[in-house]
């Protein structure tokens, strides 16, 4: 036997034995065992000595080789005990991945919010300012200066809470109109604004009726507005708030603050204006009020409407929702049930 | 008002279906509620004859009769009503028909005896107990002889008619009328409506023999008056007859008819006088006297107030002018002679007397909006010859007059240019003349200025801007180009306020608070309960329910009043805010409150929902509804310190677990547990409140963000426990320990709070946990020791502590 073949057979038996190790502790020890200093691929090093100037480097090199290939072996078995033991740990942890998730707090914002922000961004991109008012207002800028004077007929139309006989909890949000008109000053360009906010009827609450409620006013008032800019206004809040398959069409109406006065219906999002229960069969539902601001009401502010005229619209955040979501009570928006209110969370 | 299409069809050729005239309407002139047919609903309703009938053997008022519905065999119906007559024309109700009410009728037995069928009264077939005529109230209908047998009453009745119902708004007062809407139709169709005028043939005696008036100018501007001798009251035609109730008015007499008549086709109400119930011979228009009283046609007695208008005789009030007539004057039986009335009263003091006196009529209802001050006279004309034709009266000469007014026609001079340029169209010159002349309006052209002469069948058009719309509505809003505002860049942004404002919401929701609305209104109790301040009440002066009395001066209430409504329906877990205003009035002479922004949340049960928790343990506290209330204080990033003090000066919180809240040393709020009695009253369960002074915030001065370089070095941290008096609080800890802390102490946290059975009574342990760290250099365990020693030594000192 010489060292050469001792190496050859250490070699084909051990790489064996390496493939049988079952766990890492002793692949180790056989690691030592084989490589180590007292191992025989070391001493078979040692004994090169002994062997002649020719012999010594094929020799080496052979010796090195049985060494890589132990030591790749011993590696490759590792990897294999290693990845092997990570799978039972994982199989361990494995955990019911349809448990529900731990619970957060997210609040969410009022139905009638949502509605009204979105039409203040709309209008905010085109320019126009957002301005509120006061909710207990003076009947001179309630109904007075928006030409509707003591004995006038139309304030049957919106019963009124009167704290007394000159103060009143505004009906509408159109005294804003009258109040931005009166301080706007047109050397610095077009009056654009919208003004949210509460408004009150003396009304019995009920489905359709709730004594509180919400308006957006919006005026546009310069040298050159017209009902068509009125009229693609309009699209756009019906596009922006329903969405673009609906049409608007206008109606004449009646607003003592207008002239001419319109209300725009929009295509039934029920039947998509074949006509249904819910639009009596006409395939429109109104959504709002509108108009080419009354001459009265820009000379009452002090704006000449010879040069200055305009359009003015009001709409209903509280008709909107419930046109727009299907809510069949407006008492629903007052009452605050949580179920109720943390069904609009839907983004986008 | 109910418009009948074949009435509109005797002015009018109509080309179009009946619901696309009510179209047309809705989209040219006014709404239209609905148009209907009154037969809608109803089915096998046919024409029969009674050929016999004999009492039914079990009953002593039922009648076996035999019926000829135009089959070869009569039907045999039993019937119950006192007029049922052999001979007679009756409406048939076959088995399988519908009837009123969606009603099936079946074939069926009636005490034993088949009856195949029923004979209707008109309200069972769907007549409005109001519009049927008095002598037909309580018994079966009689159709006329002529009627085929067997064949659909309906036609016989007027039943297949299509009823347009028009809702008119208080400016077009001349759509209260068949005329009024002819008119209109007229100009959208372009078709001149073939209206006829009437010609009265008189006798040689004067009107004014047997009349004079008085009247008051102030409150009717026109009092006119026809005499109308030797009439015969009886039933008016079935033509006629249909007309009104159709239109929703019930028949009564062939004079009361005729006036109605003219009411629903001119627009003109009249009033029907019986002239010899009238004291004297001259009638007066006045205000009522102090004291008067008047029974109405409605049998129902008023006190008149002076401001009512009346007509009056020598003697006693007669009618409530333009409102109702008087029973004392009423056309009856026997009366012979009739004085009309055709008048025009002031609106306003109409409005106000049928408000006063809860008494809305289709004569009040259009004297608030006017009548056509140029068609009182034809309106006396067409009724006075109508009753001559009807009634065979004779008409008196001459018409009396008490007042009248020169009515002038409206001209109003407007350019095509104008119209153009506020409806943003591009109309020619002959488009604009042709819609003004299919109006019926006069007008001449100089240039491109029009000058409109409008008729006084349009007494609401004055300016200019009336004609604009009367151009767009008659043009079509259909055509009317659609743009955007042109014109000079406008800036668009919310303001400061209002961006804190939303990011106040945005805030609370990402703490888990919904968005809630509640009114502002609410009771006097609750209005002034968990006030920040002192303030008047704001009442209503006339409220329309308890509940809804006085304006809120605080948020909470209103939150309570929701929480309240979930904990009724079994929701226990509320975490909700709102953002809205308060209302103060620094004193009771203040009419108008101020009104103040306020932000305020109310959580109850768990604000976190984890059913694997347990909900009682999970449930709100005190501290996780403060750590809400000082994340939403920290991003506002108000400059100056945020305080907790504790108070028990609210009455409706507990007493121990309330407190104010002070930025940089102003109140802007407070927190705390709602009181139990408090929450017992409105019947929730616990409950944790907080209410800030929202405009209060918005104008504090604000922290900027800016950028802090993150350390470099390590900071080194040292805890230390403290057994303390349970009567030392938190914040005088922390104040000793920020007070001594030295220059590089970075933070101070509490992590343990013990008041446990180990404990000597009375005492309790805070350990703290305090880091230290040099921006500049790594810091040596000699100067965190030096420093450390220090705040142990002030702990000891001033707030005798015990080290642990």
């Amino acid at each position: 036997m010489t060292l050469r073949d001792d190496l050859e057979k250490i070699r084909q038996e051990r790489e064996k034995n390496i493939k049988d190790v079952g766990d890492l502790k002793k692949l180790d020890a056989l690691r030592v065992e084989l490589l180590g200093k007292k191992g025989p691929i070391t001493q078979a090093l040692r004994g090169m000595r002994n062997l002649s100037a020719d012999e010594r480097p094929k020799f080496g090199q052979f010796a090195n080789s049985v060494r890589d290939e132990l030591q790749s072996a011993i590696e490759t078995r590792r990897d294999e005990l290693k990845k092997a033991l990570l799978n039972k740990q994982l199989q361990n942890e494995t955990i019911d991945v349809t448990l529900p998730g731990k619970p957060v707090a997210q609040g969410q914002p009022h139905v009638i919010q949502q509605i009204i922000d979105q039409i203040e961004d709309l209008f905010i991109g085109m320019g126009y300012q957002v301005l509120s008012g006061p909710e207990v207002e003076e009947d001179k800028y309630n109904f007075e200066m928006m030409n509707l004077p003591k004995d006038h007929p139309a304030r049957d139309m919106q019963d009124t809470f009167y704290i007394t006989k000159e103060i009143l909890m505004r009906t509408q949000t159109s005294p804003m109109q009258a109040r931005t008109l009166e301080k706007h000053d047109f050397s610095k360009g077009p009056l654009k604004m919208i003004s949210p906010g509460v408004v009150y009827r003396r009304d019995t609450d009920d489905p359709t009726h709730s004594h509180q409620f919400h308006q957006v006013e919006g005026i546009v008032i310069d040298k050159h507005i017209t009902m068509a800019d009125l009229k693609g206004t309009l699209e756009l809040i019906a596009h922006e708030l329903f969405g673009d398959r609906f049409d608007i069409r206008l109606r004449p109406s009646y607003f003592p603050f207008t002239e001419p006065s319109v209300e725009a219906d929009i295509t039934c999002f029920n039947c998509g204006g074949k006509g249904c229960a819910v639009c009596k069969y006409t395939g429109w539902i109104e959504v709002l009020g509108a108009g080419m601001v009354h001459p009265n009401v820009l000379e009452m502010a002090g704006v000449d409407s010879e040069v200055y005229g305009g359009f003015a619209f009001g709409v209903g955040p509280d008709r909107f929702a419930m046109l727009k979501y299907g809510v069949d009570d407006i008492r629903n928006f007052y009452l605050n049930d949580v179920r109720f209110l943390t069904q609009f969370s839907k983004k986008g | 008002m109910k418009i009948a299409y074949s009435w509109l069809q005797e002015y009018l050729d109509i080309q179009v279906s009946p619901k696309d005239l009510g179209e047309k309407i809705e989209r040219s002139s006014v709404e239209v509620d609905s148009v209907t047919q009154p037969s809608d609903g109803l089915k096998k309703i046919v024409v029969g004859k009674i050929m016999s009938m004999e009492p039914h053997p079990d009953s002593d008022h039922l009648q076996v009769c035999q019926v000829d519905v135009g089959d070869d065999d009569l039907s045999q119906i039993v019937c119950g009503a006192p007029n049922v007559a052999a001979g007679r024309k009756v409406i048939v109700a076959l088995p399988g028909s519908r009837i009123g009410g969606n009603v099936k009728i079946k074939r069926s037995k009636m005490r034993g005896v088949v009856s195949n069928g029923m004979i209707c009264a008109l309200d069972e077939i769907g007549f409005s107990k109001d519009v049927v005529p008095k002598e037909w109230a309580d018994g079966i209908y009689f159709l006329p002889e002529d009627a085929k047998i067997g064949e659909p009453v309906f036609p016989y009745l007027g039943m297949d008619d299509y009823l347009i119902d028009v809702d008119v708004t208080p400016n077009r007062g001349d759509m209260l009328s068949v005329y009024g809407v002819a008119r209109d139709l007229g100009a959208i169709y372009a078709q001149t409506p073939k209206l006829n005028h009437p010609k009265v043939e008189e006798v040689a005696t004067a009107a004014a023999d047997k009349v004079t008036i008085e009247a008051d100018e102030k409150l009717a501007p026109i009092y006119k008056m026809r005499i109308v001798e030797n009439v015969k009251i009886q039933p008016s035609p079935l033509w006629l007859q249909i007309k009104l109730w159709n239109a929703g008015v019930r028949p009564i007499n062939n004079v009361v008819d005729v006036t109605n008549y003219i009411l629903l086709k001119y627009g003109q109400p009249l009033h029907a006088f019986d002239y010899d119930k009238v004291s004297g011979s001259t009638i007066k228009a006045r205000y009522a006297q102090k004291g008067e009283k008047l029974t109405t046609l409605d049998e129902a007695e008023h006190d008149l107030d002076e401001k009512d208008i009346v007509i009056a005789d020598d003697q006693k009030p007669i009618a409530l002018a333009g409102v109702m007539g008087g029973l004392n004057s009423e056309i009856d039986d026997q009366t012979t002679t009739v004085a009309i009335e055709s008048a025009v009263f002031t609106p306003t003091l109409i409005r106000k007397t049928a408000q006063r006196q809860n008494l809305h009529t289709d004569a009040s209802q259009r004297f608030e909006r006017g009548v056509n001050r140029g068609g009182v006279e034809e309106a006396a004309d067409a009724a006075a010859q109508m009753m001559h034709e009807l009634a065979g009266g004779d008409v008196l000469k001459g018409i009396v007059t008490g007042s009248s007014y020169d009515v002038k026609p409206v001209v109003v001079n407007i350019t095509l240019s104008r119209i153009n340029h506020i409806l943003g169209t591009d109309l020619s010159l002959d488009q604009v003349k042709a819609i003004f002349k299919q109006l019926g309006f006069g007008v001449t052209l100089d240039g491109e200025k029009y000058t409109v002469t409008v008729p006084s069948t349009r007494w609401d058009i004055h300016i200019p801007a009336d004609l604009v719309e009367e151009v767009a509505r008659i043009y079509g809003y259909d055509k009317i180009p659609s743009t955007l505002p042109s014109g000079p860049t406008t800036v668009g942004a919310l303001t400061e306020k209002q961006k804190l404002m939303r990011d106040s919401r945005h805030v609370l929701e990402s703490l888990g608070l919904n968005q809630a609305i509640s009114y502002a209104l609410t009771t006097d109790t609750k209005a002034k309960q968990f006030m920040m301040r002192e303030s008047a009440e704001t009442h209503l002066s006339w409220p329309m329910t308890a509940d809804h009395t006085t304006l809120r001066m605080n948020m909470i209430s209103g939150l309570l009043d929701d929480v309240a409504y979930n904990n009724a329906r079994r929701v226990k877990d509320v975490a909700l805010y709102e953002q809205g205003r308060v209302f103060y009035k620094d004193s009771e002479d203040e009419v108008r409150p101020s009104e103040h922004e306020h932000i305020a949340g109310a959580v109850s049960g768990q604000l976190v929902v984890d059913p694997l928790k347990n909900a009682k343990h999970n449930a709100i506290d005190f501290y996780q509804l403060k750590g809400i209330v000082e994340k939403y204080l920290n991003n506002l990033a108000i400059k100056g310190d945020i305080e907790f003090v504790a108070t028990d000066q609210y009455p409706e919180m507990h007493p121990g677990r309330t407190a104010d809240i002070f930025i940089h040393g102003h109140y802007v709020g407070f927190i705390g547990q709602v009181h139990p009695s408090v929450a017992e009253a409105y019947k929730i369960n616990q409950t944790y409140v907080f209410e800030l002074d929202l405009d209060a915030l918005i104008e504090m001065p604000k922290d900027m963000n800016q950028f802090e370089p993150i350390s470099k070095y390590p900071s080194i941290t040292r805890d230390v426990a403290l057994l303390v008096d349970k009567s030392v609080t938190n914040a005088q800890v922390l104040a000793q320990i920020h007070k001594r802390g030295g220059a590089y102490l970075k933070s101070v946290h509490l992590f343990d709070i013990f008041d446990g059975k180990n404990l000597p009574g009375g005492k309790q342990s805070l350990a703290y946990t305090l880091t230290y760290q040099n921006p500049n250099a790594t810091l040596t365990d000699d100067e965190v020791n030096q420093a450390f020693e220090k705040v142990q030594k002030t702990l000891v000192s001033e707030l005798g502590a015990e080290i642990r």
